[in-house]
């Protein structure tokens, strides 16, 4: 089959919107990985959150109101997480974590079941409608794609300038290149924990906030979410927020060319072919160091 | 550890259970109960397996409704799909020439000619063995968060196997599954008049499977499953094999999942794809870690009464949110499980009644 530019194009914007999205979420798993040690199973909720509560704001206040409120709650939502489940466990261990995490995303998932519904729910376009669209060499865009770009590109630049040149952004750093001597400096390691967890829940509820007027949001679409997530965590290294970006941006563009070749219902196949294939030849991911992914306790 | 003597004796106490809870059934008019436990008990196959290999070899599988799956949709399929257009190909003569056929009236009026129960059944009993030993060597080169999300994704593929494929009923499932006859006049069904029967025959297999599991554990293998799980580096280090160990027991935990989704698709006369989403997988979890890790009787024990009660739809639309929040408490509070765990110790040491 050949493919014309615009096409061509058309799947590259496709895939760059998705891939984004599981960047950012990848970029959530890192940052709770590498302050915690733990994968937080619980990261695509906080996208699913983030939508549904934006969405039901918005019915009473402005949109931008809305997702503000919507990512606060969010954050609240992630720092009691932590508070609740994981702060106070004395030296859990690795599976204890994980059922611990698969137990908060299920118990999530059924609240939003019933505090809202099983529906799908979206966000208004942020400019234009849903059949607005920008041309662009031929290729149509809608304008909601720049929004998605736009916000969760701004986000992750933010967040390595966060990282690198704010003191609490290197106490950060610092917790998750070594718990015991950034204590050993004063730093509170404990609350930057917390801190992690209300950091990736706040870029979830975002990024769940402007594509939602894409792809919509449920109540149970955050298990897809957090798999893809994963997936371009450790495609591109786990530990990397680099990596996780570059990750998602591969894993969004696998995906979109991947519906060339394959039937649309097996997109998300795709996406754990792909995990699977990093999980059981290189589990350090493509630019990851193996040596060192060998140390670590997974 | 309790030694065989005492597993003995708790299987024979559960087997008196088992006949206390039809006689009750029975002359209370309620044997529909039974319907559900005969259920209940298939279910419990699954747990055991997975108790073996998460409280024993410490592995945790998110993926064992897959292996359900597997069973029970290979014996679903080969038995409702109608080979009488294939009958000139090379495996269907074959088949024919090892008696391995039956010819059945289908509910239309005409008639299938379809692999025999029992062949298929145990094909799909293999083929799921082979698939758990073909997926345990890649899984167990991971540890920790990656072993969980490899055989999460397995799962998952599984259900979206089974879902995608019109070969397999896509979203409905296969139904009209045939009964699976066992004894003259005796088959595995679920027609309301082989209730009592069906029940007993479900309960032996689990009995059967628990006795033979009890031993299993108390063996050296057993000895050695414990050290896995304690230290790898240090299992290793006094020369247990701990590649071919876990292996072994993820095969013997896909296997037994395995007969479950075969027996149970008998019994129900179908499968659909819900039985093999990864939410039914957390379940198994979820009644392992109720039951305390390492620990067959809790896990059965709890797993019989969460299974039935949820089958009766006690939880109504919340039945996700109680497993899910069942699973969240056990590992907050107490890890080891509520039989034989910290909690449990605690608990005993505070009644002051007890005589120290």
């Amino acid at each position: 089959m050949l493919m014309s530019s615009d096409i061509f194009l058309q799947f590259c914007v496709a895939g760059v919107t998705y891939g984004i999205i599981y960047g950012v979420v990848a970029i959530g798993f890192t940052i709770i990985y590498n302050t915690t040690g733990i994968i937080n199973f619980a990261q695509g909720e906080f996208l699913m959150i983030g939508g549904m509560t934006a969405v039901t704001l918005q019915r009473y206040v402005s949109l931008p109101l809305a997702i503000l409120g919507a990512v606060a709650i969010t954050m609240l939502a992630g720092a009691a997480i932590e508070v609740l489940f994981i702060r106070w466990l004395h030296r859990p261990s690795v599976l204890r974590m994980i059922i611990i995490t698969i137990g908060v995303s299920i118990v999530i998932r059924e609240i939003a079941l019933h505090l809202w519904d099983e529906k799908s729910h979206a966000l208004p376009h942020f400019t234009g409608d849903s059949v607005s669209a920008l041309t662009v060499a031929g290729a149509k865009i809608s304008p909601q794609v720049l929004w998605v770009i736009g916000v969760c590109g701004a986000m992750v630049l933010l967040l390595g300038l966060f990282f690198r040149a704010t003191p609490l952004g290197r106490q950060m750093r610092a917790c998750a290149s070594n718990r015991d001597a950034a204590r050993l400096c004063g730093i509170n390691t404990r609350n930057m924990v917390t801190l992690s967890f209300v950091l990736s829940a706040g870029m979830g509820a975002l990024a769940g906030c402007v594509v939602s007027p894409i792809t919509y949001v449920q109540y149970d679409s955050g298990t897809a979410l957090a798999i893809k997530g994963f997936t371009a965590a450790i495609l591109g290294g786990l530990g990397s927020t680099a990596g996780a970006a570059a990750g998602g941006l591969i894993l969004g563009l696998l995906e979109s060319f991947g519906v060339w070749v394959l039937p649309a219902a097996y997109k998300d196949a795709v996406a754990i072919a792909v995990m699977l294939g990093v999980l059981f030849l290189r589990p350090s991911g493509i630019f990851g160091n193996a040596e060192a992914a060998r140390l670590r306790e997974f | 550890m309790a030694g065989g003597g005492r597993g003995l004796g708790f299987t024979a106490g559960l087997a008196v259970a088992v006949v206390t809870i039809q006689v009750a059934a029975s002359s209370a008019h309620k044997v529909f109960y039974l319907t559900q436990l005969t259920m209940s008990a298939y279910a419990m196959l699954i747990v055991l397996g997975l108790a073996l290999l998460m409280g024993y070899a410490g592995q945790a599988s998110m993926g064992q409704a897959g292996f359900f799956a597997i069973g029970g949709y290979t014996a679903a399929f080969l038995t409702t799909f109608d080979l009488a257009p294939h009958r000139g190909s090379v495996v269907v003569s074959l088949l024919g020439r090892m008696h391995l056929l039956l010819t059945r009236a289908d509910g239309s009026g005409g008639s299938i000619t379809h692999v025999h129960p029992w062949a298929a059944a145990l094909f799909a009993i293999v083929l799921a063995a082979a698939i758990a030993w073909l997926v345990a060597g890649p899984v167990f080169r991971l540890r920790g968060h990656y072993l969980a999300m490899a055989t999460l994704g397995f799962g998952i593929i599984v259900h979206r196997i089974f879902l995608g494929s019109s070969l397999f009923g896509a979203a409905d499932g296969i139904s009209d599954v045939p009964a699976l006859a066992l004894l003259p006049g005796f088959a595995i069904t679920g027609r309301a008049a082989s209730r009592v029967s069906n029940y007993y025959a479900a309960w032996g297999v689990v009995l059967l499977t628990l006795w033979m599991l009890s031993n299993l554990i108390d063996s050296r293998i057993g000895r050695a499953l414990r050290a896995i799980h304690g230290s790898e580096n240090a299992a290793a280090a006094v020369g247990i094999p701990i590649a071919r160990f876990k292996t072994q027991v993820f095969v013997l935990a896909a296997s037994l999942a395995a007969v479950a989704g075969v027996l149970l698709t008998h019994f129900n006369g179908g499968i659909g794809p819900s039985d093999a989403s990864v939410m039914k997988s957390v379940r198994f979890v979820a009644i392992v870690a109720v039951g305390g890790m390492a620990n067959l009787r809790g896990a059965l024990a709890m797993g019989t009464v969460l299974t039935f009660l949820s089958l009766r739809g006690y939880f109504g639309t919340f039945d996700d949110l109680v497993f899910g929040g069942i699973l969240l408490a056990m590992m907050l509070f107490a890890p080891e499980g509520i039989v034989g765990g910290q909690l449990w110790q605690r608990l005993k040491s505070a009644n002051p009644l007890k005589v120290r």
